[in-house]
């Protein structure tokens, strides 16, 4: 019974959390949130006419009349597409986006145990205490090898989660593709073909901008990425990925807002040129599915920026026993240790402002989820400021300068990583 | 002959305006101010008017919906003179005069319509009419309508929006 609701249960729950209760909610606000930010930006009112009776709720009611007037709508498939693929294309679309949150990690494993903070690292010990003889630190931090790191906030840890992204995030440029060959409508190709083009170009700088990371982190296991960023740069710096590597950050978050096909690099839709784009010939809640993917998409971008770039779940300064200033320097070694080393550690490191375990794990699930909304927040913001790019400066920026500062700033960090 | 060529000296971009970073941050500090500005203080910031619900206040001379103007025993001021309905540049207003009892009155209209489909609103009938019978200072807008009959509007309709006028018949004006 225990094993069926491990198995089965909880992954079932954590895939409805994560995915309709998370990403979707989120991205369905989102449509919301980017008419009225963008009304506030340009000082007008904004949504606020849909009601029940006196309940407006500063416009949040136009979701459930949007939703509503995009199901009742005709769903309209035009003479000469491929129908198949037409019906296919904005599955194919929203999938990506919804399985890519798999990977994103909510917080650390949850620790059946003590908890011993050694220099920036959580690591968990057996209930009961450190106890005497050879530990290994290594092990104690990996879910592999230590069972009281038990269940994880994540939906599947994946050893090779970025790999993972880089895969789903490459397909996902599939649904524009196939919806703009499909429809029989030269703008939708024009879309198809501009959104395959895009997502070419800037996969490169994305991965590219990376890899500097792992390089630092020596992982592509994005919990442990997550877990080393809690480390302090100079004694009191958190050592977020947008401190060890700030290109990167930029090249990374212009890199994944491009992807998204989102204005300022709205090319495969462009409003002002091709109609709608790519889902030109879409009506009804085809044409829903495909906006919603698009603001899923926004969604996980903020989230894998924030796991990346921002700490992940890490409240600075805070570790699984509380709030530590500083740190005395660690100099039992790296991987095999004696328990007594660790007793002596814990003993001159208590944490200065110390705090239950459950109270941690809430405030870290709730940081992970701030930054997550800060990071969708600027990106509507983005969209707002920016003018538009022209089709062939998209490519210039994507080809001629992402790239190369890419590389460049591979080779620095190789270069530090290596002294 | 040759031609004479002024060169403009296009303007130079410094290394950081070139890497757009900087000069995005400060666009976005713009578009957050006027976010936060709204979000704060939004009766301040905001200048929409949300017109059905909220109306703003019309000046004196504004144009509304006509009105017909009354004698002091509510009989219809309008002498069927004609004068409104010829300067009309759009042709909206249809009268059919006919002969009063009163042989102090000449004529009255039978018919006053007035097609708001075709109003452009300039207030030329005003201007012509020399008895004061018709008045655009309602101060309302035409109703939007769904149906064409009720965009013209009649006698008696523009009759109950009208009140007792004080100008003396025939132009003159006493208080």
């Amino acid at each position: 019974m225990e094993a069926l609701i491990d198995i089965a249960l909880i992954p079932i729950l954590k895939v409805v959390v994560v995915v309709f209760g998370f990403a979707m909610a989120i991205g369905t606000v989102l449509t919301w949130v980017e008419r009225k930010q963008s009304a506030f930006i340009q000082r007008r009112v904004g949504p606020n006419r849909a009601n029940l009776g006196p309940i407006t709720a500063f416009g949040l009611l136009h979701l459930v009349a949007d939703g509503i007037k995009m199901i009742l709508k005709e769903d309209i498939i035009p003479d000469g597409s491929n129908k198949v693929l037409h019906m296919m294309a904005p599955a194919l679309g929203l999938l990506p986006v919804m399985i890519i949150f798999a990977i994103v990690p909510f917080m650390d494993f949850y620790c059946h145990g003590t908890n011993v903070v050694i220099d920036g690292m959580d690591y968990c010990f057996a209930e009961g205490g450190i106890g005497a003889g050879v530990v290994r630190l290594d092990e104690l931090a990996n879910p592999l090898y230590n069972p009281r790191l038990g269940h994880y906030f994540q939906i599947a840890d994946l050893q090779a989660g970025l790999l993972y992204m880089f895969a789903v995030t490459g397909v996902s440029v599939y649904g524009a593709a196939i919806a703009g060959w499909a429809s029989n409508s030269k703008f939708s190709l024009m879309g198809g073909l501009r959104a395959s083009a895009q997502m070419i170009s800037y996969e490169i700088s994305m991965g590219l901008s990376l890899a500097g990371l792992l390089m630092i982190y020596a992982t592509i296991d994005v919990n442990d990425i997550v877990r080393e960023q809690g480390d302090l740069l100079f004694g009191f710096l958190p050592a977020w990925g947008i401190f060890m590597q700030p290109v990167a950050f930029v090249l990374f978050l212009t890199a994944s807002i491009a992807e998204s096909k989102r204005a300022p690099f709205d090319m495969p839709e462009a409003e002002s040129e091709l109609v709608a784009g790519y889902f030109t010939e879409y009506s009804s809640m085809k044409f829903a599915v495909f906006s919603l993917g698009e603001f899923v998409a926004v969604v996980f971008i903020a989230a894998i920026t924030a796991t990346l770039f921002l700490g992940g779940w890490h409240v600075p300064w805070l570790y699984a026993d509380g709030f530590h200033f500083g740190f005395d320097a660690w100099t039992g070694g790296a991987a095999t240790t004696t328990a007594e080393a660790v007793s002596a550690y814990a003993a001159a490191n208590p944490p200065d402002l110390a705090l239950p375990y459950p109270l941690v794990v809430f405030l870290r699930i709730g940081a992970f989820i701030t930054k997550t909304i800060l990071l969708c927040f600027l990106q509507l913001q983005l969209r707002w400021t920016l003018p538009r790019f022209r089709y062939d400066q998209v490519m210039h920026l994507g080809w001629k300068v992402l790239l190369p500062i890419s590389l460049l700033n591979l080779v620095v960090t190789a270069f530090f990583v290596l002294i | 002959m040759s031609v004479e060529v002024k060169s403009v000296e296009r303007p130079k971009r410094n290394f950081w305006e070139q890497t757009y970073i900087p000069e995005i941050i400060k666009g976005l500090g713009v578009t957050l101010g006027h976010f936060f500005g709204v979000v704060a203080r939004p009766k301040k910031n905001i200048f929409t008017v949300s017109y059905p619900d909220v109306k703003r206040d019309y000046p004196d001379r504004f144009r509304g919906k006509h009105r017909l103007m009354l004698r002091e025993d509510g009989q219809v001021r309008c002498v069927a003179c004609m004068c409104c309905s010829t300067v009309c540049p759009a042709n909206c207003i249809h009268i059919t005069a006919a002969e009063h009892d009163d042989p102090n009155i000449e004529k009255y209209p039978e018919v006053f319509v007035i097609d708001h489909l075709r109003c452009i609103v300039c207030g030329l009938c005003v201007e012509a009419c020399p008895c004061d019978a018709i008045r655009m200072d309602t101060g309302t807008h035409c109703e939007p309508f769904t149906d064409r009959n009720k965009a013209f509007l009649d006698r008696d309709l523009l009759m109950q929006l009208g009140a007792h006028s004080a100008a003396e018949q025939g132009g003159r004006y006493s208080a």
